[in-house]
């Protein structure tokens, strides 16, 4: 047997009274890749955080090459050859790819030679087969090349223990699979590589050995070969029982609610990021839209929504065309948005839940009269969707930024079908809550839809999708590849059309 | 022996926000008096003198009231501005403006009688520092053009203007100073009868209880509020930031151009060449201190007001009037320091948490 | 011929006494610290270079004095903005609030007083004697010299050395340079104390070299043209000398003309650098067509290892 490279034992780490991580053990080999498997917020992105230095533990030692050593900063984390690509990438747009890797050189030479710089990053790109133009700037490059920046970033100041959170969360299948085929090669050459990871199939076919997390502490290890969906499910998400709520089969109406045409929409760079993309939504109806992220599903919904303007084609809600319509125009037709991004976009974090539930809705009859706000029913509202949606907070009055982000999400929700909209698009509206949260605010949902609202879902989690949805469109790079009913499609379709098969 | 560590807190209340502010202007006074010292007086006697003469008489603090009226306006003017995170820094040019645009109606206005043909001054003083402000206002609506340097530049532009009209066209005869004729007797604002008091106060204290009320109550302010707070979300909520910047902005600079008008219908009857005499920036310090709640706006300008003419008292001992100048904005850079402790607390370390 | 080279090299010494401050200023903007404060730092330095000169009559002693009150409001302000994290907007008023009356309660003593003391200006050997150029260029003072070669030399620095590419990469994502290792606190309390350095220098130019006398705001609005020279020049210094000179050219087109055209009011002139900068302000930098701006990212954003 091999000597770990790097060895955590009993790591335990407190944000106040928040338990992240309880005696968590965790070892590494030299050319295995290992990877981290649990829910959001089981304490994945914290034990990593440890092992690189940015956080202390509240207890615990870390081993490295069998020594016992005290990570204090980044700084001596990549000094030790420990590096880490985070979800969000820390590349700098404005420089040149040459000039981002650089920037972590400590030998870099004080005078700049942009010829000597570029000539050996293409050379390091090469050795590792991560293919990328080392003259152009940062932002002209797509997600996939970004992130081979960032490993070329750590490759070259001589990394041998990588660290990836959630990598193929941006990509798309093949972009993945190409992903995946460099780290296999990477770690065949002695490297060893941890990938953060929620996705069981993924981790099933790409680890060779599987850690799960749960609620902070290890539930299981194994090799991968001896890993099932099963085994995995079950340290997952517990011996809970989970009944996903599956939509019942029925007829749809006729009433057709949401009519897109030929839409195409241009993203914050100026390039076409939704690509002549038609269909319907009929009253009732909930369509989803399944697709990886980042394919010009957020343009798509905030054209919807009328946050973006559309280059091309139409969006008529129940027969009227709201294409070149303010946002106002949106609201007051009935079109409801849960945006992606919940505390930048959809709620105001300091403001408390009074002020939010009228965000939208301050010139509704019900809560001002002539430009004078009526406080006391502001406050009743907020009131009843505590208790009606079972909203849990300190106070009407505190701000929303201080709630749980479930608790925020049942709040945005109960304010957007406040006032029977005609249409809901909801972008990942349960991405990052637990399975509470999760359950209830898909149980809203579904009586939405009961009372005839179409729902637009936008999802990258396939379960969700078939869980939800009536039909389902599948986006990629734009483009809508196919509309399915779900009772037609299966995983394997979906997913191949994901990553941009034609059917 | 026990370490300490900060540790971040959740927003301090309102009377926390004060007892911190007030706290730290002593700090601020302590160290102003190190500079005095400094430059060769007692800081004891002359801050007993200042204080003395501003505030423990009764000419000293109607004084203070009647010279912290283009005060109060110029800070609320700025205030509104603030919370919708516009940096309104022309309240100078504004304030100067609407002191121009009143000599003209004076001149060849309508002549109305009485209680009119005031509200007609007060409102074209108003037009003229909304004007001003929406020349820095439009840029910013429409090609997101950032409006504290347009509105400062404006400033000089305004000030220039003013000293022209005074030294050449308006210039009253037979004076050497560069001043407009004295305002006639219709356009004065009477006194409070006892109490030796403009009715300008009360109009400006009514002024401030609107703002507040417009603020909290209003469907205007809620959406103020939200574009202060969040300017993606109040996109999304369909508000038109456009128009509320347009509003916000005029409503601003309008305020600050009722400076001019207070200080000329109310306090010196004449409008003088350099007559905003820093109130305009003196406005942003109060707003600031304030927190843009309006009801603090006037006491502090009261207080500042009484500072002010405090300076003019110890000039007398060879001070400089720059010494008012000189306590706000030491106030100002010591308290904003001191809202630090709004945020973080000290705790004992090792008691859990972030290393 | 003699009223062009007059203007021209008018507009040079105008220019120069709003570039220190205009690369100060971009060197603290570049590392993420916007400074509002400028016209006060800019007063500060002007009359504690003054104070000095008048007191000891030692030019050098003078200037150093000029530095270190820069490099002291520089510090305050750092310790506001990266310690403290306050909002950089309301720091900057603080400053020029406080820098103001604080010059103006330092220099009663001085105000009025002849120093007669300055940077006066000399002829380079041979390229003073070039016709038109030499005039124009190289019959300067020892500040303008120093700025023939600043300009340059920061742009190396900025686009060609390993800290100007830290300089670009702290102001657009300091998070990044953290976890490369390097001490962000340390290097924008750097970049905000050269950056006042250099705009108290603007204000030794104010009061030693072009003029020589003290009274209270005699900066008149020159911080704030600088300020929005940054701005306009897209935290570039070479565009910033462009600006810079074509500001000045305007200042002393107005001072020059006022000979020839009597006829027309002063304060026309006065008032022109004041309308030039808002008219260029506003063509620089508004987006009139969605365009890609220079600003950098993390500009005003105070850096907080906790919340990334």
């Amino acid at each position: 047997m091999k000597e770990p490279v790097i060895e955590m034992r009993n790591i335990t780490k407190r944000f106040g009274d928040v338990i992240a991580n309880e005696n968590v053990n965790l070892s590494l080999y030299p050319g295995e890749i290992h990877a981290l498997l649990g829910e959001n917020g089981a304490g994945k992105s914290t034990l990593m955080n440890v092992l690189t230095g940015i956080y202390k533990p509240n207890s615990g030692d870390i081993f490295f090459h069998g020594k016992k050593v005290s990570i204090k900063s980044p700084k001596q984390a990549v000094d030790m050859g420990i590096g880490m690509v985070h979800q969000h990438f820390r590349l700098i747009p404005p420089l040149s790819v040459a000039e981002n890797v650089f920037l972590y050189m400590p030998d870099c030479k004080k005078v700049l030679r942009q010829k000597e710089m570029e000539d050996a990053i293409n050379a390091c790109s090469r050795e590792f087969h991560l293919e990328v133009d080392a003259s152009a700037k940062v932002w002209q490059l797509s997600v996939g090349e970004q992130q081979r920046v960032e490993i070329i970033k750590l490759l070259y100041r001589g990394a041998d223990i990588l660290i990836l959170d959630e990598p193929s969360a941006v990509l798309t299948a093949q972009e993945a699979a190409e992903m995946f085929r460099v780290l296999r090669s990477m770690a065949d050459s002695g490297k060893s590589i941890i990938i953060i990871s929620h996705k069981m199939n993924e981790v099933m076919q790409n680890a060779d050995r599987i850690t799960v997390l749960k609620g902070g502490k290890v539930e299981d290890t194994m090799e991968a070969a001896d890993a099932t969906i099963e085994r995995l499910t079950r340290a997952v998400v517990g011996e809970r029982e989970f009944v996903p709520q599956v939509r019942q089969n029925h007829d749809l109406s006729e009433d057709v609610v949401l009519q897109a045409e030929n839409l195409s929409v241009k993203n914050d760079k100026g390039l076409e990021a939704v690509k002549n993309v038609s269909f319907t939504i009929r009253a009732g109806e909930i369509f989803g839209i399944a697709g990886v992220a980042g394919n010009g599903q957020k343009e798509l919904t905030e054209a919807i929504a009328g946050l973006r303007k559309a280059e091309k084609g139409t969006v008529t809600v129940r027969g009227e065309d709201l294409t070149s319509l303010s946002i106002r125009k949106h609201i007051d037709k009935g079109v409801s948005f849960i945006p992606e991004d919940r505390l930048s976009m959809g709620l105001v974090p300091s403001l408390d839940m009074s002020d939010n539930i009228i965000l939208k809705h301050f010139g509704w009859e019900k809560f001002s009269r002539r430009g004078i706000l009526k406080k006391k029913m502001m406050d009743q509202t907020a009131e009843e969707y505590i208790e009606k949606y079972d909203i849990k907070t300190a106070g009407i009055h505190s701000p929303v930024g201080l709630m749980s982000g479930g608790n925020q999400q049942k709040l945005l929700i109960a304010r957007e079908i406040n006032g029977n909209p005609s249409l809901l698009v909801a972008s990942y509206p349960v991405r990052g809550l637990d399975i509470g949260a999760t359950e209830a605010i898909h149980r809203i949902l579904l009586e939405e839809s009961a009372k005839g609202t179409a729902i637009l879902l936008v999802s990258e989690e396939l379960d969700e999708i078939f869980q939800m949805a009536d039909r389902i469109g599948v986006m990629c790079d734009g483009n809508m590849m196919a509309i399915l009913d779900r009772r037609d499609a299966d995983y394997d379709t979906i997913g191949r059309l994901m990553s941009g098969e034609q059917l | 022996m026990k370490k300490l560590r900060l540790e971040r807190k959740t927003s301090g209340s309102g009377f926390s926000v004060f007892l911190n502010s007030v706290l730290f202007t002593g700090v601020a006074l302590v160290v102003c008096g190190f500079i005095i010292a400094a430059v060769g007086f007692n800081p004891i006697e002359v801050y007993a003198k200042m204080f003395r003469k501003a505030f423990l008489s009764a000419r000293g603090i109607r004084k203070a009231i009647e010279s912290g009226l283009p005060l109060m306006l110029c800070g609320l003017g700025v205030s509104i501005a603030f919370r919708m995170n516009l940096n309104n820094i022309g309240a100078e040019g504004q304030y100067a403006v609407g002191a121009i645009f009143g000599v003209a109606y004076v001149l060849y206005g309508p002549n109305l009688p009485g209680v009119p043909g005031i509200l007609a001054l007060a409102c074209c003083c108003f037009l003229g520092g909304a004007l001003w402000a929406l020349l820095c206002a439009a840029p910013r609506a429409f090609w997101d053009v950032d409006e504290s340097i347009t509105t400062l530049m404006l400033n000089y532009v305004a000030l220039i203007l003013l000293s022209y009209l005074c030294l050449g066209p308006w210039k009253a005869k037979g004076q050497n100073m560069g001043q407009t004729e004295k305002i006639p007797d219709a356009f004065v604002i009477p006194e409070i009868p006892g109490l030796e008091v403009s009715m300008a106060f009360p109009a400006v204290i009514v002024i401030a209880l609107l703002l507040f009320f417009f603020y909290r109550y209003t469907t205007s302010g809620f959406q103020i509020n939200v574009i202060g707070k969040s300017p993606t979300a109040a996109r999304y909520a369909g508000i038109n930031i456009r128009r509320n910047i347009l509003l916000v902005l005029g409503l601003s600079g309008g305020l600050a151009g009722l400076a001019g008008f207070v200080q000329y219908v109310a306090v010196t009857g004449r409008v003088q060449e350099n007559m905003p005499n820093n109130a305009g920036y003196t406005g942003i310090v109060i707003a600031y201190l304030s927190r843009f709640n309006p009801i603090v706006v006037i006491i502090v300008s009261i207080l500042f007001a009484g500072l002010q003419n405090s300076s003019a008292t110890v000039q007398v001992m060879g001070v400089p009037a720059q010494i008012a100048t000189m306590m706000q904005g030491a106030i100002m850079v010591i308290v904003i320091a001191g809202d630090f402790f709004q945020r973080y607390k000290f705790v004992a370390a090792g008691k859990g948490g972030k290393a | 011929m003699g009223l062009f080279i007059s203007i021209l090299s008018g507009a040079i010494v105008y220019a120069v006494s709003v570039m220190y401050a205009g690369i100060g200023e971009t060197f603290s903007e570049r590392a993420g610290i916007m400074n509002l404060g400028v016209e006060g730092i800019m007063l500060m330095g002007a009359v504690a270079g003054y104070i000095t000169a008048v007191n000891t009559r030692d030019l050098a002693l003078s200037f150093l004095v000029v530095l270190l009150t820069g490099a002291v409001f520089g510090l305050i302000f750092a310790f506001l903005t990266v310690t403290l994290q306050a909002d950089q907007t309301v720091c900057g008023m603080a400053m020029l609030t406080f820098g103001t009356g604080l010059s103006g309660f330092l220099g009663k003593d001085v105000a009025g007083v002849a120093a007669n003391l300055k940077f006066q200006a000399f002829s380079i050997p041979l390229l003073g004697d070039i016709p038109v150029i030499g005039p124009i260029f190289f019959r300067q003072n020892l500040l303008v010299y120093a700025m023939y070669v600043i300009v340059p030399l920061s742009l190396f620095y900025i686009y060609k050395t390993k800290y100007g590419l830290y300089l670009r990469a702290l102001g657009e994502n300091p998070a990044a340079l953290d976890s490369a290792g390097m001490n962000v606190f340390g290097l924008r309390y750097a970049y905000v104390i050269f950056g006042c350095t250099m705009i108290a220098v603007s204000g030794a130019c104010v009061t030693l070299a072009n003029t020589n006398f003290w009274s209270p705001g005699m900066t008149a609005g020159k911080g704030w043209i600088a300020f929005a020279l940054v701005a306009f020049s897209s935290w570039n210094p070479l565009k910033l000398t462009f600006g810079a000179l074509l500001f000045g050219f305007i200042s002393c087109l107005g001072s020059n003309l006022q000979i020839y055209l009597p006829s027309v009011p002063t304060e026309i002139y006065s008032a022109m650098p004041y309308i030039a900068t808002i008219i260029a302000f506003i063509l620089a930098t508004g987006n009139f067509r969605k365009a890609h701006t220079a600003q950098p990212a993390a500009l005003c954003k105070p850096y907080d290892r906790e919340s990334r």
